[in-house]
């Protein structure tokens, strides 16, 4: 199976023939945010405020590392079980956010919301020690009183994800066990 | 009588906190091995091998393993002629899981209480169950629990008619539920009888108990690879990306119950199934 590079910021373009199932090596600035964050994003926006970055174009990293060792340039990082951030992510999707890399199944709401517009990518739950290694650079830029939540920049070089939900309606997690049931029949 | 000091606890589990975030027990290790080499779905071999490199760059480097390095469980076995010194056992538990947490570089995922939800800063207070054994030992078995399966655990009380055909309907449709969520391939910890509380208890133990560990009831013994091989043919595999390794194993803890219930627990650990045993 071949491996896609891409880099961030993502466009339409970019993401338009992701396939679910494709195994992409993501390279380039990405944010990271978790629930608390994702509350005070939708807090601000309701408000008239703006996000501590412009969301438009960029990919969200549900990911609550541990401290950095030192030596290292980033803790261990693996990614955390999305459904707790659906509730939030259709706004989001409204404000121009292209990506979400996480783990689990996403509800119905938000598979709505990304098609046509937006990918779900699933990075390997528990490889968070690899993961970290991919991160080159990373600093705190907003909600530092969130600890491991507070919203991160990161640069990440080649970091390994999966195509989870692509923009035409696929889902990985429902075709990809039916297609290996259907090939062992 | 023996003595055992406050500060030999501290330290033994300061040291054991870091150890089993970082070190993915061999048990563990060696079973995801052995079905990544049985395993023949598309993205599912490759997920297990990278689950594999993971476990070795983590226990080189010494960095954790998974960030969720999760909720200290502490199950005590405290031999009736152990006498601790210098403060109360809890308390040392307790500061050690604080040292290690932070001199590790641990994440701190613990809150005051579940409505203020302030960090506490240093990952206490830490589960604790205590039990009186036999003999002049103190025996730590020391977990970390993270939430991406613990909150897709489940407990239900059926009355006795369900029979065991209902509580195997119901472990199927609680691990079928979780799906991909909690980070297959899975550890399933399953409790029957007791109570409430102690079935609940029953299915922690079985979620952290050594995989290579062999139930000497030949019954449940069965019934732990029967579950496995169920759960495995549902084909949602590794990271639930389609496959034959959903469970790595099925475990079960067994109690005495009331004549008028039948307890059943399902605790889901994931592949980072992180525990640890001290003898002091």
């Amino acid at each position: 199976m071949s491996t896609i590079k891409l880099e961030t910021p993502l466009t339409f373009d970019k993401i338009k023939d992701l396939k679910s199932g494709d195994q992409v090596l993501l390279s380039g600035v990405i944010y990271t945010a978790r629930d608390a964050a994702h509350k005070r994003f939708i807090e601000a926006l309701d408000k008239g405020e703006k996000m501590p970055f412009d969301v438009k174009n960029q990919v969200i990293y549900y990911v609550g590392p541990t401290p950095t060792k030192p030596g290292f340039a980033f803790g261990s990082g693996g990614p955390t079980t999305s459904y707790r951030m659906d509730a939030y992510t259709p706004r989001l999707i409204e404000e121009g956010l292209i990506g979400m890399i996480g783990k689990g199944k996403r509800s119905d709401t938000v598979k709505e919301a990304l098609k046509g517009r937006a990918v779900y990518f699933a990075a390997v739950g528990g490889a968070a020690a690899l993961i970290g290694n991919c991160v080159k650079k990373a600093e705190i830029i907003a909600y530092e009183d969130l600890q491991s939540e507070a919203v991160r920049r990161l640069e990440v070089e080649n970091l390994p994800i999966i195509v989870v939900n692509d923009i035409h309606g696929n889902d990985l997690y429902i075709q990809g066990p039916q297609e290996y049931l259907k090939e062992k029949e | 009588m023996r003595t055992i000091n406050y500060q030999d606890v501290v330290e033994q589990v300061k040291g054991a906190c870091i150890r089993m975030t970082c070190d993915l027990p061999h048990d563990v290790q060696a079973m995801i091995e052995k079905k990544a080499s049985e395993e023949d779905g598309k993205l599912a071999k490759e997920m297990l091998n990278i689950i594999i490199e993971n476990a070795n760059i983590a226990r080189n480097e010494q960095r954790p393993m998974c960030q969720d390095t999760g909720m200290v469980v502490c199950f005590a076995s405290i031999g009736q002629d152990v006498h601790i010194e210098g403060g109360l056992l809890t308390d040392a538990i307790n500061e050690g899981v604080a040292q290690g947490y932070t001199e590790g570089y641990l994440r701190k995922s613990v809150v005051n209480n579940p409505l203020d939800r302030v960090n506490t800063l240093n990952n206490t207070p830490a589960i604790i169950h205590y039990d009186i054994v036999e003999g002049d030992k103190l025996t730590l078995v020391l977990a970390a629990k993270g939430f991406g399966s613990e909150n897709m655990s489940q407990l239900k009380m059926f009355p006795p008619a369900a029979g065991i055909e209902g509580a195997k309907e119901f472990i199927l449709k609680v691990v079928k539920e979780a799906g991909p969520n909690p980070c297959p391939p899975l550890v399933i910890g399953v409790g029957l009888g007791g109570d409430f509380e102690m079935v609940a208890k029953l299915a922690k133990q079985a979620a952290i108990r050594n995989l290579d560990y062999v139930n000497p009831n030949e019954k449940l013994l069965a019934l732990e690879k029967e579950l496995e091989e169920e759960i495995n043919k549902m084909g949602i595999g590794p990271q639930g990306f389609g496959g034959k390794t959903f469970v790595l194993k099925v475990n079960i803890e067994m109690f005495a119950t009331h004549i008028a219930g039948l307890p059943v627990a399902v605790n889901i650990n994931c592949h980072a199934a992180r525990h640890i045993k001290v003898v002091l």
